[in-house]
């Protein structure tokens, strides 16, 4: 099978999630006791980036089933966004407040929207040429 | 049923046609068993906001019972035996296995880790003073790494190659390469369930 070129997506994917993990694992080892916020802030940011450079370098891609790509991302990130609601609500159950309840949010945000991406990716970067169109 | 067919894969340059393989009628998300998953989604709701100790720890068990037996089983039996089937045989046993784990899956993960946290600060396991935190944190660091291949490998594996084989012509090399990932991380997945059996069961007897 003749590869096509295309960006590593999944490849920076994979640290993004590892990096939201991380901080999550950081946060969660800490409680309950104050949590310096550095060092998950610089994880969550870190994953941030890496989730900015899969969107612009997808983005730049030429011949991509963008039609596909969104109908699966879309439907996927519905999927993502009820799950991330569930695990926010036991948080704030948990009276998480301040700035961790914000980066464990912002950590959820980000993996609402690159496993998804990340998805649509895999299915439309196998697409048909006749669903293929020119970025 | 409506059914698809596409050419098997060439082995050798024969001048005769492959036969043709059947793909049978399938959803690639089960449209029926998205009430179950809403089903699942109350309880867990309803659990977490009672915050009773029988609701939270049966959703975990369960949860997790079911979890770690479905990566064990598909990783270390079923994975090998579908990576020795023939084509046509693989394509049939995918067709009705993997839909129904595009719904299973995410709903016995997101039982066991939302009612599990919600459990252990019920417990006050999760916290700092608790004897054996350093199991607990383990415990997050497995879940995290079996997290990162199930979302970055496994589960796009799984939708896309129920996407390739709901085409009019099935690319037999794709639905091999993305097979053959989803077995590998299924593999990964089972043998890291062994880890977490350690934990959970060094957690339950202090």
């Amino acid at each position: 099978m003749r590869e096509r070129s295309l960006p590593p997506v999944t490849q920076l994917a994979m640290v993004s999630l590892a990096l939201i993990v991380a901080g999550g694992i950081y946060l969660s080892a800490h409680l309950p006791r104050h949590v310096p916020l550095g060092p998950a802030v610089a994880l969550l940011a870190a994953s941030a980036l890496l989730l900015l450079a899969n969107v612009i370098a997808l983005a730049r891609v030429r011949d991509f089933a963008w039609d596909r790509f969104f109908q699966v991302a879309r439907w996927s990130m519905l999927g993502y966004l009820v799950i991330a609601g569930l695990i926010l609500y036991a948080f704030l159950k948990d009276n998480i407040h301040g700035g961790a309840l914000v980066v464990l949010t912002l950590s959820l945000a980000v993996f609402s929207v690159h496993v998804p991406m990340l998805v649509g990716f895999t299915v439309a970067r196998f697409a048909d040429r006749a669903d293929r169109v020119a970025a | 049923m409506a059914e698809t067919t596409i050419p098997a894969p060439v082995v050798h340059a024969e001048p005769a046609a492959p036969p043709a393989l059947e793909i049978p009628d399938f959803e690639v998300v089960p449209r029926k068993g998205l009430v179950l998953v809403a089903v699942a989604a109350v309880l867990l709701i309803v659990a977490i906001a009672v915050n009773k100790l029988w609701p939270l720890m049966f959703l975990h068990v369960a949860g997790g019972a079911a979890w770690t037996i479905i990566d064990l089983f598909l990783g270390l039996v079923l994975g090998p035996i579908m990576g020795a089937m023939p084509v046509p045989a693989r394509i049939q046993f995918t067709t009705r296995l993997m839909p129904k784990m595009v719904l299973i899956m995410p709903v016995v993960v997101t039982l066991t880790l939302a009612a599990g946290w919600q459990l252990g600060v019920k417990l006050g396991t999760v916290f700092t003073g608790y004897e054996n935190h350093g199991w607990v944190v383990a415990s997050f660091i497995v879940v995290g790494v079996m997290s990162v291949i199930a979302l970055g490998l496994l589960e796009p594996a799984n939708i896309a190659v129920l996407i390739e084989l709901k085409k009019r012509r099935p690319n037999p090399e794709v639905i091999e390469r993305l097979m053959k990932r989803f077995i590998y991380a299924a593999g990964v997945l089972g043998a890291m369930q062994v880890a977490t059996l350690v934990i959970m069961t060094k957690l339950a007897t202090g």
